[in-house]
């Protein structure tokens, strides 16, 4: 009986000193985390520190080696200066409301439009109606994900430009009024398949129609899925440039990126312009990321992927 | 009407906008280019049947094989470093800190800087005379480089800068992470499993779902990725050594308008990411692992 006390005691002695240096080794580990983590952490901002930095030197100082990091003077200047070279924001005259970023935002706003509705109908009749080829018709729209969309780029080109629509915001348009992207509907389907059924039921035993539940019913319940297709949908569009190069080619209707791109052509010995026009570009996205934070996680959550 | 009628009736109308959009917009043009494939078309003029000829062009077509070998380039260094540095950050971010958060959001934020600004940006970066690459690399005393600039260095650069956004794989592995229940890490460090062991036997067999996710994703996303990037940063040079594969069907289609060459460029990169990714399923089975599933 000794011998079990006197072990039961070392091992609890020994216990207690394993676990305070575990406690230590921890905080030691912790420590050695903040430092790597900041170190890289520089790393990755360091080319914000160098596109602010550069945006604000005067014109010729971003050509001093060894670099100067904080620019002196500071010339603010150089943001209303880069912006009036085009017609970023106020539209040229005689376009008329066309500037690259109303064209961004009404190709943007149009697409959301359509994609937020005929992708959450198409999520309704996925998650909810009972329909013989339910799941054959979902794998279908699934499969579209895994396919590389350059198969589709030609034709679809040639398709838009028997339409006339070439040089017409249509091309950017009109397909999301078609189903809004099958990662869309994905995306609302698995919110939808969340909600429970109870909800419904009642109004569907009082008669109300499909249309009905998912208008008043389904919608109002999803902003969170509706909000990130939202979110995604305005960081593809601000993003998108290989759809305004091939569709948009006067200048008037080009957007946000393709402007920026054309900049660079024509300006792009000027860093400081080139770097105040690129901050420009960025900020709203970052604004929009620390604001919609959440809907960025929920849209992971719900999916496992990022917008992509 | 009876109730299975009225749904199967809805059921069409909510679908209807999705199958239209699928027929012409995808379905069709798929179809349609399959046949551009057999035809020579320089959009001016009529198409003309042509047989065999853009295949036979394509196998004789010294760009089309630099082209794939540069993707190809791309994707076997990019999507495992990408992979490997996403899983890495999330790990770390998966460790009850002070200011956590923190260190989310700014390892996050390179990965949502538009393509296009961070393409201008990465120009200037990789600049040989005044650039922030050279300035870097002069603080560790390395010689300076020609970065995108010189053609054995053009791709590796180009796979620096897509690093850069790894926070967006981390976000996806940290969601993953957070799914794997702490008691399983508890039980095994109860039974003295030391956490390299830990690591191996735990953490990385239930993440195995997101990492093949992400795998497959990662491939099909970048063999068709890059163009923005290549478009602005380089057309495609020094001496094609970043002509991407999609740039090089842009160039065909919309500079040369050749459109049944490029179809068939386009057609013979979708079967070899299709083929891929089918190998990846079947090898998925040995290392992939489902929680529930039956062995």
């Amino acid at each position: 009986l000794a011998n079990i006390v006197l072990r039961h005691r070392t091992q609890s002695r020994t216990a207690a000193a394993w676990r305070a240096s575990r406690r230590s080794q921890k905080r030691l580990g912790h420590l050695l985390l903040h430092v790597v983590l900041i170190a890289f952490g520089v790393l990755m901002l360091l080319p914000f520190a160098w596109l602010v930095s550069t945006s604000l030197k005067e014109q010729g100082t971003e050509l001093v080696v060894p670099p100067v990091w904080i620019p002196n003077p500071i010339v603010w200047q150089n943001y209303p200066k880069a912006l009036s070279q085009l017609p970023f924001i106020i539209p040229a005259p005689g376009t008329g409301w066309h500037s690259l970023l109303n064209n961004t935002l009404f190709i943007t706003g149009a697409t959301l439009l359509g994609a937020l509705t005929t992708a959450s109908m198409a999520a309704y009749a996925f998650s909810r109606l009972r329909f013989r080829w339910r799941s054959a018709l979902f794998a279908v729209c699934l499969s579209t994900l895994m396919l590389p969309n350059v198969v589709t780029l030609i034709p679809q080109f040639i398709l838009f430009k028997d339409l006339g629509w070439i040089n017409t915001f249509a091309p950017l348009i009109v397909p999301s009024f078609f189903g809004g992207g099958a990662f869309n509907i994905f995306l609302i389907r698995q919110f939808f398949m969340t909600i429970p059924y109870e909800l419904e039921e009642a109004s569907r035993i009082d008669g109300a129609s499909s249309l009905r539940i998912w208008w008043s019913i389904m919608l109002p319940l999803s902003k969170p899925a509706l909000g990130t297709v939202a979110i995604f949908g305005i960081i593809f569009h601000w993003n998108d440039f290989l759809g305004p190069l091939i569709y948009l080619n006067s200048q008037q209707y080009y957007t946000l990126a393709l402007g920026l791109q054309s900049f660079q052509g024509a300006y792009g010995g000027d860093f400081n312009l080139m770097m105040a026009a690129s901050t420009v570009m960025i900020i709203p996205i970052m604004v929009l990321f620390f604001f919609a934070q959440r809907f960025f996680m929920q849209g992971i959550a719900l999916t496992g992927m990022g917008g992509r | 009407m009876t109730l299975p009628r009225r749904e199967a009736r809805d059921a069409l109308l909510f679908l209807a906008p999705w199958i239209i959009g699928f027929v012409v917009f995808t379905a069709g043009p798929m179809i349609a280019s399959i046949v551009l494939i057999f035809t020579n078309w320089e959009i001016i003029t009529p198409p003309t049947f042509a047989g065999l000829a853009n295949l036979r062009h394509l196998i004789h077509d010294p760009l089309f094989f630099i082209a794939l070998g540069n993707t190809l380039f791309y994707v076997v260094f990019y999507v495992p470093l990408y992979l490997l540095l996403a899983l890495l950050i999330a790990l770390a971010m998966n460790v009850r800190l002070r200011g956590i958060n923190f260190y989310r959001v700014l390892y996050y934020l390179p990965s949502q800087t538009p393509v296009i600004a961070s393409a201008i940006l990465w120009i200037w970066i990789y600049n040989p005379d005044y650039g922030l690459a050279n300035v870097v690399l002069q603080f560790f005393h390395l010689p300076p480089q020609q970065w995108i600039f010189d053609p054995n260095l053009s791709k590796p650069s180009l796979i620096v800068m897509g690093l850069w956004g790894a926070g967006g794989g981390m976000v996806i592995f940290l969601a993953g992470l957070q799914g794997i229940p702490e008691s399983l890490h508890e039980a095994a460090a109860i039974d003295g499993a030391a956490m390299v062991r830990r690591f191996f036997s735990i953490t990385l067999p239930m993440l195995s779902p997101v990492i093949f996710f992400q795998l497959i994703i990662g491939i099909v996303g970048t063999f068709t990725a890059g163009f923005t990037q290549v478009y602005v940063m380089t057309s495609g040079g020094p001496s094609n050594s970043t002509l991407l594969y999609v740039l090089y069907i842009y160039q065909n289609g919309f500079q040369f308008f050749h459109m049944g060459y490029a179809s068939t460029l386009a057609w013979v990169l979708a079967l070899i990411i299709m083929a891929i990714t089918a190998v990846q399923f079947r090898v998925a089975q040995s290392w992939v692992h489902y929680e529930g599933d039956l062995k």
